[in-house]
């Protein structure tokens, strides 16, 4: 459930990573809390991508720095964590997140949204690369966590999905959810995006 | 709407691994086939002479089985490690230990018991006496359930890699060897006439240890295999 008040949802803590060599991002400090959209920008390379693996939990080791999570969070990675052998109906029922049981409604019903109505039932390797990810992005729609973290949600999404989707991060934050996201399209939303900029730190 | 407990998110995971497994029949064939060839192998080159085959037909049974199961455990985290369902895994909120537990339940059913299953049709063609049938059943049933857990933990290990196949064998083929040693001396127990329950004790206590322990290291070696 969002926390009330002043406790944030995520908080880092004098984060730095150095990798190959290469400092990614130094003495990082933020907190996220319920109503923030935070984006992370940043060139290729600037360590975006490790950046939300650490703040998820899935890197442990390698950086300096502290991260504190508390709340349950959903985390959409490169890879969309779609079985080809299953269909978008089985890949949301069965999926391996375990976040929560869903009926057969939720289900058809997240995925209508994202626009497989039609496809429940055919196998997922028929779909196209926009459609694969559309079945991981369903899962926003099933969602009961409050911090989400995205990266490049809009891989491979056309325009009216584009749009579809920021307004259901929109919808998230408002309900008292917060978004951290990476992504080099301008969020084009009527609600204050908090830039995280990797290179300088965080801007407003 | 809550998190499903843990152990109603088992069976989901079990199903899931079983339907996969069943839309793509080869990988459930490969083992048996693998199987069948090699015991048609043996006469070939120790000759056909049944009493020979007989007296090997322990040994030679259990080592196929062993092969087998190594070829197949390798692929058991693989393509979720391809396409992300491996870091959603260790992002859920159940518990691990109980979540590879079901990866390895359906490993076991897919490959272990089927072999086990058929393993008696193959020791016809081996000669091994009749007698001796009922034990390499329960041996099997037994011993590829560990094989399996122990397997699991290499293919945990080496999921990361890109040709982790070689690498597996050499990590994991010390621990499969307490099992291959008293499942074919249970075999080789009944053919004798001698109690073969003492043998199949120890592959029973060596399948709860292996339960108990190999999830923990097999959980650790995702962890590690996601975060590299």
């Amino acid at each position: 459930m969002p926390a009330a008040g002043n406790t944030p949802l995520l908080a880092v803590d004098d984060l730095s990573l150095e990798r190959g060599g290469r400092q990614l991002f130094q003495n990082l400090s933020f907190a996220v809390h319920p109503g923030h959209l935070l984006q992370v920008e940043g060139p290729n390379g600037a360590g975006k991508t490790s950046l939300l693996r650490i703040i998820a939990g899935l890197s442990r080791y390698g950086f300096q720095g502290r991260v504190t999570r508390q709340a349950p969070l959903l985390f959409l990675g490169h890879h969309p964590a779609v079985k080809g052998l299953l269909t978008p109906r089985e890949n949301l029922a069965w999926h391996v997140s375990g976040e929560a049981q869903y009926s057969e409604e939720q289900i058809l019903d997240a995925l209508e949204r994202v626009g497989l109505y039609g496809y429940e039932d055919v196998p997922s390797h028929t779909l196209s690369a926009g459609q694969h990810r559309r079945v991981n992005l369903a899962r926003l729609y099933l969602s009961t966590s409050p911090l989400w973290l995205l990266d490049e949600p809009f891989t491979a999404i056309d325009k009216v999905g584009v749009v579809e989707l920021q307004g259901l991060l929109v919808q998230h934050v408002e309900r008292g959810g917060a978004v951290v996201m990476t992504s080099h399209q301008a969020l084009q939303v009527a609600y204050s995006v908090t830039r995280l900029d990797l290179l300088r730190g965080l801007l407003e | 709407m809550s998190a499903p407990g843990t152990l109603p998110f088992c069976y989901r995971l079990l199903r899931r691994q079983l339907v996969l497994a069943v839309r793509r029949p080869v990988e459930i064939g490969n083992p048996l086939l693998f199987f069948a060839m090699v015991v048609a192998l043996f006469p070939l080159g120790l000759g056909p002479a049944p009493d020979k085959l007989a007296g090997f037909a322990p040994g030679i049974l259990w080592i196929i089985a062993l092969l087998s199961n190594l070829l197949t455990s390798d692929a058991v985290f693989r393509s979720d490690f391809e396409d992300g369902s491996l870091e959603q895994l260790l992002l859920s909120p159940q518990p691990l230990f109980m979540s590879v537990l079901a990866y390895i339940a359906a490993h076991w059913l897919i490959t272990g018991l089927l072999l086990a299953l058929v393993s008696p049709l193959f020791a016809v063609m081996l000669n091994l006496p009749s007698q001796a049938t009922g034990t390499l059943l329960a041996s099997l049933l037994l011993g590829t359930a560990v094989l399996s857990l122990v397997g699991c933990i290499g293919a945990a290990l080496t999921v990361g890699l890109k040709r982790g196949g070689m690498l597996i064998s050499l990590l994991i083929l010390p621990f499969y060897m307490p099992v291959l040693i008293f499942g074919s001396a249970a075999v080789q127990a009944a053919v004798r006439g001698a109690p073969a329950g003492p043998y199949l004790a120890i592959i029973g206590a060596l399948l709860c240890l292996a339960i108990a322990l190999a999830p923990l290291a097999i959980a650790a070696g995702l962890r590690i295999s996601v975060d590299g």
